[in-house]
């Protein structure tokens, strides 16, 4: 691989910008892999380059039934974070937080991670004790974390309304400083690139329809590009890891629902935070674009549509412009769904399936973007000592089974309460 | 926009109603083995298709139906009466 460089920058900008490089080849299938990943987003790229590149393992195939990064990695609203109170969960996004603070050096590629602080917005009282609680537990797990008052919010961020008769009364906001936005497309081409250097072939327009399995191994994949041997088998598909492990003959707790997001047109820089509430479940960031990206609930209905209907968009809106009267004059441009795969905890699925050599990394619920390079890694780490790495030994599928959910908000075994 | 068709009510609007979820799960008896508890509370067939499934007409005649919807296009399809509303 080429690296990129300010000289390859200048040469090519020299040349016309025609002698670039492909970023990744485009290899024909092989008739057997050591490790065949399943799904060609964020984390099967990143569980690729993390079996290359930290555990020797290259002779590797990535199977993508579209194109890269076209799934959720390219519909999310590209918030990372690790502002969690359990441990298993704390551990895990921090150790990926820290993951993405040096990706663009790892990959040589410009992810474009922007550490410029997520904001949860309190309400209420008890809406403060709760931030509070997060916030100690986050610091001594070693995050960084801090409690603004309202005055210093409002300082912060002018076209917040906060003044108390708004309709949602600002009282306060737990601010992790290091949370931000990462450049979500890069993330795929970036692993992509980085994999493909070291010896991954990436298959795309490739579904992957069954799973070969004697007497309880898997041993290979069926695909729309012929049978696939396989040494080992990760899925990295959520949104659909119900249906593909469904090959395997597994079922698992998780309902598979769609969540929308949505952005304005572009304006010129207006917030540079990420702005969040839970209380009326709206998260909003600027594009570096300079569109206004924001989400808030699920649809709450099982979809596998990527679209959703009108009346969270009507929520999500109205919750906007209680908090930022002033975006009232800027249009919608886009919305889109993605599908999630809803675990029963709220929490993900990292490790061994109960098929020998199948493993998978899914379940994220709301929240998989931010959890890709970690994800990846654990998966990988997973893949390669047949056996979970500590950052991921609590995400395991028998852990619903056993009592030992993590379940983040306390809500019970709902898969549309998170 | 959903319309669901409230068998009291006729078609009304998603905003009028609360989702509740596959409508196939069955209760276990309360001396089932362990791991039929754990089935029901926490595995899914999740369908990437047709799906019978509950909702509550919270804003209407307050009661549960079973309603059949294609989770691919979100289309409501005829009831095939193979799941009953439970009380």
């Amino acid at each position: 691989m080429k690296r990129y460089s300010i000289f390859s920058l200048v040469g090519n900008a020299l040349t016309g910008h025609v002698h670039w490089p492909r970023a990744w080849r485009s290899p024909e299938p092989k008739k057997h892999y050591d490790v065949v990943i399943i799904g060609g987003g964020g984390h099967g790229l990143a569980t690729a380059y993390y079996l290359a590149k930290e555990h020797g393992i290259r002779n590797v195939a990535v199977l993508e039934k579209g194109w890269l990064g076209g799934g959720n990695t390219g519909r999310n609203t590209t918030i990372v974070r690790s502002n969690y109170h359990f441990e298993p969960n704390a551990h895990f996004y921090e150790f990926s937080l820290k993951l993405w603070e040096s990706l663009s050096q790892t990959l040589d590629f410009n992810v474009m991670y922007s550490a410029r602080g997520v904001l949860n917005l309190v309400h209420s009282p008890a809406d403060i004790d709760a931030a509070m609680r997060r916030g100690n537990a986050m610091r001594l797990n070693g995050i960084d974390a801090a409690f603004l008052s309202r005055d210093e919010i409002a300082a912060r961020i002018p076209n917040l309304d906060c003044s108390p008769d708004a309709r949602f009364p600002i009282l306060g906001g737990l601010l992790q400083p290091r949370g931000g936005t990462v450049r979500h497309d890069a993330v795929a081409w970036g692993y992509a690139r980085a994999a493909d250097s070291l010896g991954v072939d990436i298959l795309q327009q490739c579904e992957v329809t069954g799973m070969r399995i004697e007497s309880g191994t898997v041993t290979g994949v069926r695909t729309t590009r012929g049978d696939i041997g396989a040494g080992k088998v990760g899925i990295a598909v959520a949104g659909h890891s119900g249906k593909v492990a469904e090959m395997a003959g597994i079922r698992l707790p998780i309902e598979s629902h769609v969540l929308q997001a949505m952005v304005s047109e572009p304006v010129k820089p207006v917030l540079d935070t990420v702005v969040t509430s839970g209380a009326v479940h709206f998260y909003v960031s600027q594009s570096d674009k300079g569109e206004l990206v924001m989400g808030g609930d699920l649809d709450f209905y099982n979809s596998y549509a990527q679209r959703g209907n009108l009346p969270r968009i009507e929520d999500v809106v109205s919750a906007c412009l209680a908090l930022f009267p002033s975006f009232g004059r800027l249009r919608l441009m886009r919305t889109w769904g993605g599908i999630m795969d809803m675990t029963m905890d709220g929490s993900p699925i990292i490790g061994k399936l109960p098929v020998e050599n199948l493993y998978m990394t899914g379940g994220w619920c709301y929240g998989g973007f931010k959890a890709t390079p970690a994800s990846g890694y654990v998966h990988a780490w997973t893949i390669a000592h047949d056996a979970p790495h500590p950052l991921n030994a609590a995400f395991t599928l028998e852990r619903f089974a056993e009592g030992r959910t993590i379940d983040e908000k306390g809500a019970g075994p709902y898969p549309w309460a998170h | 926009m959903l319309l669901i068709p409230c068998p009291w009510c006729g078609p009304r609007s998603q905003i009028e109603f609360t989702y509740g979820g596959d409508a196939t799960l069955r209760r276990p008896a309360p001396d089932a083995p362990e791991a039929a508890w754990t089935d029901y509370v926490y595995l899914r067939d999740n369908p990437c298709g047709p799906l019978d499934e509950l909702w509550y007409h919270g804003a209407g005649c307050r009661s549960w139906f079973v309603v059949r919807r294609d989770t691919r296009t979100h289309e409501i399809l005829p009831p095939d009466g193979s799941a009953e509303a439970r009380p």
